[in-house]
């Protein structure tokens, strides 16, 4: 802590920041551009300064850049000397030298941090009287639109995505006012996190292309708050809806989770929400293969209570993309001893093993903020960028920080960005990666070891044993192993805080018991380390709290004709079991019922189809892969603009099919009823009614707004077909308006922020007015609660095991998690499919050998119809095929398979 | 083929205008080896005339520290043009167990506009350059160390690359330099021609291989150089005068200047611009600029003296009367100007003020590294008002923007010193030569365009 002087007034700050920080961390504004709050300073824009005083008696002082000088005590400032001011308006001025005054027609107007500043300097008079330049721009692929032209020069977007993001293709060329921020050539962006640009660029260089499709201001969207549900990370994002549609994902601020950023599947995945395919009204097929029927609500009802009535077992298939307070509803619905979770039995054990290792591993969880904290990683049988996106730029944080203790000898901080790069080079905090493929880490990595899942176990295992002698050792290991796992050892062993992440990408409870035995070794060695297990989707971890069978279960009752009734949430049976299966399952089921907001292979053999909300019209509560409940608040009221639409929570849905067979009338229920009902069944999950404010939440006597308070036409966007005013949708699910009236600002502390915005500030800086301080936290605390706790008890270790090997001779899957086509929802975004890369089969060229495949060939899989190219990799473990994620439904790791070339498939 | 391929010979070669029998040992440390055919001093002519002795002298001592403190009580100050002292910079290097050893870089990148003194050591005396850095390498406890030499300097190349080797082959440069046990090697580094690289930081990041782009200070290159280790950055010009003073010590050092300035040693000065006899000297620190014009001839053709600039296109404009002063690095501070490189440049009544700045801002503006914004979009600015100037388009209020755009572009605000260079002798011309700019303004105020700019004019 330290005490500065601002302008005569006195404040406690915090001494490692710079000044540019402690000011806005106390509220105070002073306009920036170069400096970044997750990027640190490098003093290039020479927006932000202030004058200082040597001490109290010095009343002259100089000029000094706020960002690159420290907070250090008995500092004295003045941001409103005059001359600082003079020069900050001359520095805007400069930059509007060449920037486009095309503010109305920009895609960046009303959000753009470039707008804010000219205004906050004053600077509103041209007094450059010569030619602007113009610059040709780029494409970038399908999300990101280039205008060079607006460019400013403040240097963040290649600091975000080469330095931060750790990309290679965006850089700077040309030099004094001629430069070009781009690529060397036209062509798609490569990072996965390229989409920050559109926030990171404090102007309108990089936009949201996604937005730009079907663009809307700001200030006319409407936003709730959500939680992205592309995989088990569960950022935290703000939805915008303007007519119905979303129109763009922006990040929200979550202290412990994202920070300021998402990664690009997350960002780009929305358009699922927007397809026009979606499930409007309930659909009744009368025979299989007909075309299905439109029933209003009550007739579906009573159809669909007559059939059930007359089913002697139902059975209920929830999701675990679906909300915890769905799946309960579908669980209270048919009974717990009815219910599977939709999840496959193989991942469903390994969730199970992954939860118990989180409460008895001996290490605590990080969350994914405190895992740049750590000081040596160790990846066991992941790839984080493509199963857990965002969490891949957490683990590049981790490794660089080695900087930041290098600074520290010589007296650099934290904040100074370019000092900490020349210092660091390429001396990394140790990160070992075990992962058959090329990782989108590898750059940073100590290591990678290309191994399949059985040596990836045994290396996890070895490792446990050189740390602790106690931990049994590993029969039959090889020399080559032995070394690796002695330096990985070590790299843990010398670090004040070393992690091990693993999870379920590899289906393989060995690789999880390995990550465990490491786990167990460090804490008996008195480590204070973490343990994370990734998870595959947004509620995985949440269904593995509430329990169930697994899905291959439900598939077997139905096929046996066990029973004859099914109810399937939110969940394509065909995405996850082979179609053969859950064709033969459902064949013997008299009556389906699907409720899902997708029109997938699953509702087209339907029964009845019951149309049901997306994160963007509903609410509930997600689980992520630390154990943290969230909620995602519903965005709009989808009958706002559709007035035809009959969509509705599942868990509303499934609330009235319960009362209606049980011949009670329905009763009132909303989402905090149905949280509780949920919390009370499951004692695991009694932390989620916590999670978030109930519906008679208010501030100042007021719900909290959805829209900002400039939010325009809501009560004329429906004239086309009524001119009559309608009345604002009502919300009693949620403590949130759908309207601009209602409470928006930042100065009473609160954790469920649908937008930020603050007086000055319309660009996603305005963040840094709902923090505690800098890149700290909410200042009413970081959304979410934590569900699973570690238990302070040592186990006993197991020994090394391996998976079962599978029966037959021959290549075994292998399947390697994308980001881009890996995951059902955002695979049917349009931005998404464009960036999905044509799938291939890699292997060892020996096992290409002998199968008489190329590299280049187009080949077959068993029965599925994708086609793969085939492309061999040096190092690949032998006996292994690496397939792409998303294709082979139901095929699991390690399973024996038929690989054949396609038809005229040679290269 | 190859005969009508040839090289041209160079029509220009670097020559001092001193005879032999002007430069004695003791009073010309720097140039006395120097021959007066201007042929190159290899290395076994540099060994007759004491060469490697203070190398020699200061390994056998075997105190690093005894190095630095001699250099610091010597006051060896910057020959770059900044006037930091060597010694001080060396004192703050981090050395010893827990640091890396780093670099020692010679600032060879001679691009200051009116500068051409380097270029003569390095032509034409290559091995006191090397042993210049061989006693900084030492001193600083340096690995490795690169001569960053700008690109045009060819025949300078050629000369140190065959004196290193020469180096090398008699041992001075290699893994146990004269037994002592001290391992040190250089290579020579050819800059791309970027004027910004003659910034310390900016050239190390150019050695590295990036953008060369200033870094911010601190940490200094001494704490965190090239590729993060301690790196000292010197000037051709500083290196070559620690051989002298680690010889003859630093009493004899600071006596060479006698009473004319508080500042040790000599200087090479030099001249150029339309005067009889433009060249270079070498000669006591604090010679006035009156006694160097006169060993340059004075002007050429009767013409009469206007302005002058002390040190380089980025030292402010100086008047006549100025002449009687002492060229040192403090008293030519005080009139508002820097010493720079101490090479004049000489600007004749006939010549445009206006012009002349135009001219200079152009290459100012041109060679802003583009990191920082008052540099990349203020010197544009202040280009297109000169122009407008000069072609009797400017408006009033010009010349007041232009003095704000200089006072703008003052130390401190800008990231690097380079925009405050090019500040400098645009708010001296304004002020000395206001009514030059004055009769530039031909139109009335923010008129509007008749006409619509042709794309690309303007």
């Amino acid at each position: 802590m330290a005490i500065i002087h601002v302008d005569g007034q006195e404040y406690e700050v915090n001494g490692a920041h710079n000044l540019l920080q402690a000011c806005l961390s106390l509220g105070l504004d002073i306009p920036y551009f170069c400096w970044h709050p997750a990027m640190g300073s490098v003093g290039a824009c020479r927006q932000c300064a202030v004058r200082q005083y040597r001490d109290a008696d010095d009343d002259k002082g100089m000029l000094v850049m706020s960002c690159m000088a420290p907070a250090t005590d008995q500092t004295r400032i003045s941001i409103s000397d005059e001359e600082a001011q003079r020069f900050r308006a001359s520095v805007v001025e400069w930059l509007m030298i060449n920037h486009p005054h095309d503010c109305p027609v920009c895609e960046e107007g009303g959000h753009c941090h470039l707008q804010d500043v000219t205004v906050m300097t004053g600077h509103d008079r041209r007094r450059y009287r010569y030619r602007k330049r113009t610059r040709r721009n780029q494409y970038l692929g399908p999300f990101l639109a280039h205008e060079m032209n607006r460019c400013i020069t403040c240097y963040r977007c290649v600091r975000f995505y080469n330095d931060y993001a750790g990309g290679t293709d965006l850089g700077v060329s040309g030099a004094r006012d001629n430069l070009y921020f781009g690529r060397y050539e036209d062509g798609i962006l490569e990072s996965p996190f390229a989409g920050n640009l559109s926030e990171v660029c404090p102007t309108g260089v990089f936009t949201d292309q996604s937005h730009s499709d079907h663009y809307t201001r700001k200030w006319d969207l409407q936003f709730a708050p959500g939680i992205c549900q592309h995989c088990s990370l569960g950022c935290n994002i703000s939805p915008g809806e303007r007519y119905g549609t979303i129109r763009r994902i922006e990040n929200r601020y979550h202290g412990e989770v994202n920070g300021h950023f998402l990664c690009d599947r997350g960002r780009f995945g929305y358009g699922h929400v927007n397809r026009d395919d979606r499930p409007l009204v309930p659909l009744w097929r009368d025979q299989p293969d007909q075309p299905p029927i439109s029933l209003d609500v009550n007739d579906a009802l009573n159809r669909l209570t007559n059939a059930l009535r007359h089913t002697r077992r139902i059975i209920g298939i929830g999701s675990p993309r679906a909300s915890l307070e769905s799946n309960h509803q579908l669980q209270a619905l048919v009974g717990a001893e009815n219910f599977s979770t939709g999840i496959d039995a193989g991942e469903l054990s390994c969730l199970a093993l992954m939860e118990k290792l989180q409460q008895t591993g001996g290490l605590a969880t990080p969350t994914p903020r405190q895992i740049e904290q750590h000081d040596a990683i160790l990846v066991l049988g992941e790839d984080p960028v493509q199963s857990a996106g965002r969490l891949g730029l957490h683990l590049r944080q981790a490794a660089l920080a080695r900087r930041e203790i290098l600074g520290g000898t010589i007296g650099v901080a934290a904040w100074n960005a370019e000092a900490l790069k020349t210092l660091g080079q390429d001396k990394f905090h140790p990160l070992h990666i075990a992962w058959p493929a090329p990782t989108d880490l590898d750059d940073v990595a100590a290591g990678r070891y290309p191994l399949g899942p059985d040596g990836i176990a045994q290396l996890g295992f070895a490792v446990a044993h050189a740390i602790d002698p106690a931990a049994p050792a590993v029969p039959q290991l090889s020399s080559e192993l032995h070394e690796i796992a002695l330096r990985i050892a070590d790299d843990l062993m010398g670090a004040e805080r070393p992690l091990v992440i693993s999870g379920g990408s590899l289906a393989s409870r060995a690789v999880l018991q390995a990550a465990g035995s490491i786990a167990q070794a460090l804490s008996r060695r008195a480590k204070a380390g973490g343990l994370l297990f990734i998870r595959r989707e947004a509620n995985s971890t949440g269904l593995g709290l509430m329990g169930g069978h697994s899905l291959n279960w439900a598939l077997d009752e139905l096929a046996k004709g066990h029973a004859d009734g099914v109810i399937v949430l939110e969940n394509d049976l065909y995405q996850r079991a082979h179609a053969a299966r859950v064709d033969e399952a459902l064949a013997r089921a008299a009556v389906q019922v699907v409720l899902d907001h997708q029109s997938t292979d699953t509702t087209a053999k339907a029964t009845f189809v019951l149309p049901a909300a997306s994160f963007a019209e509903g609410s509930g509560t997600l689980v992520n892969l630390e154990g943290r409940a969230q909620r995602f608040f519903q965005v709009y009221d989808p009958t706002y603009m559709r007035p035809e639409a009959r969509i509705h929570e599942s868990w509303h849905w499934l609330h009235v099919i319960a009362a209606r067979l049980r011949d009670e009338p329905a009763t009132d229920i909303n989402l905090d009823t149905v949280t509780q009902a949920c919390a009370n069944a499951n004692p695991a999950l009694a932390g989620i009614v916590e999670v978030a404010p109930g519906a008679d939440y208010r501030i100042e006597g007021l719900r909290l707004a959805r829209e900002p308070h400039r939010y325009s036409g809501r009560t004329a966007m429906g004239a086309h077909m009524t001119v009559s005013e309608p009345r604002p949708a009502q919300d009693r699910n949620t403590p949130f308006a759908f309207s601009m009236e209602g409470y928006s600002s930042f100065h009473r502390p609160r954790q469920q922020v649908p937008f930020a915005w603050a007086p000055g500030w319309n660009s996603p800086q305005a963040w840094n007015k709902f923090t505690d301080e800098i890149n700290g936290h909410l200042k009413g605390g970081d959304p979410g609660v934590r569900l699973i706790y570690r238990t302070p008890k040592h186990r006993d270790y197991r020994e090394p095991v391996s998976d079962p090997i599978p029966n037959g001779d021959g290549l075994r899957a292998l399947i390697l998690p994308r980001l881009f086509g890996g995951e059902e929802l955002s695979a049917r975004a349009h931005p998404i499919q464009q960036r999905i890369t044509p799938p291939v089969l890699i292997l060892h060229h020996r096992d290409g050998e002998d199968l008489g495949v190329s590299p280049g060939d187009q080949v077959l899989v068993n029965d599925y119809p994708a086609s793969l190219t085939v492309q061999e990799q040096d190092d690949w473990p032998r006996g292994w095929t690496g397939l792409p994620a998303g294709l082979f439904p139901g095929l699991a790791v390690g399973d024996v398979i038929a690989v054949r070339l396609a038809q005229g498939g040679g290269a | 083929m190859s005969q009508s391929r040839q090289r041209q010979p160079l029509t220009y070669r670097s020559r001092i205008l001193q005879p032999e029998s002007e430069r004695a040992a003791d009073t010309h440390p720097l140039t006395w080896r120097l021959r007066d055919d201007g042929e190159t001093v290899w290395l076994d002519e540099y060994l007759r005339k004491d060469g490697y002795q203070a190398v020699r002298k200061a390994l056998s001592e075997g105190d690093p520290q005894t190095v630095i403190a001699t250099m610091k009580k010597a006051n060896v100050r910057g020959r770059g043009g900044a006037g930091f002292s060597a010694g001080v910079k060396w004192s703050l290097t981090l050395k010893g167990s827990g640091h890396p050893r780093g670099y020692i870089v010679c600032n060879a990148d001679e691009m200051e506009p009116g500068t051409f003194k380097d270029r003569l050591l390095m032509e034409q005396q290559p091995h006191l350059l090397i042993e210049g850095m061989i006693l900084a390498a030492w001193a600083n406890n340096s690995r490795y160390g690169y001569v960053f030499l700008r690109g045009e300097y060819v025949e300078a190349a050629r000369s140190l690359n065959r004196a290193i080797e020469e180096a090398r082959q008699a041992g001075w440069l290699s893994p146990d330099i004269n037994g002592s046990g001290f391992d040190f090697d250089l290579a020579v580094h050819t800059g791309a021609g970027r004027y910004i690289c003659g910034e310390e930081t900016a050239l190390i990041n150019s050695l590295e291989g990036k953008r060369a782009n200033p870094r911010a200070k601190p940490p200094f290159p001494g704490q965190s150089g090239a590729w993060g280790k301690p790196t000292v950055v010197n000037n051709v010009e500083t290196l070559c005068n620690v051989p002298a003073v680690i010889l003859h010590g630093a009493d004899w050092y600071q006596g060479l200047s006698g009473d004319r300035s508080e500042d040790g040693g000599s200087k090479l000065y030099g001249c150029s611009g339309p005067v009889a006899n433009p060249g270079l000297w070498e000669l006591p620190m604090g010679t006035t600029g009156t006694e160097i014009l006169d060993r340059a001839g004075g002007l050429r053709d009767g013409l009469r003296l206007k302005a002058w600039l002390p040190g380089g296109a980025s030292t402010g404009f100086l008047l006549p009367e100025h002449l009687e002063l002492p060229l040192d690095f403090d008293t030519i501070g005080k009139t508002g100007s820097r010493l720079g490189t101490g090479l004049l440049t000489v600007v004749p009544e006939t010549t445009s003020m206006v012009s002349l700045m135009r001219n200079l801002e152009q290459f100012f503006a041109r060679e802003s590294c583009g990191w920082c914004t008052p540099c990349r979009d203020g010197l544009p600015w202040v280009v297109k008002l000169l122009q407008s100037l000069e072609n009797g388009q400017g408006e009033p209020g010009d010349i007041e923007m232009l003095e704000k755009l200089a006072a703008d572009c003052g130390p401190g605000l800008t990231f690097c010193a380079h925009a405050p260079g090019a500040a400098m002798p645009l708010a001296s011309a304004i002020r000395y030569f206001r009514h030059e700019f004055e009769q530039g303004i031909g139109k009335p105020r923010a008129q509007a365009h008749q006409d619509p700019i042709p794309a690309g004019q303007v």
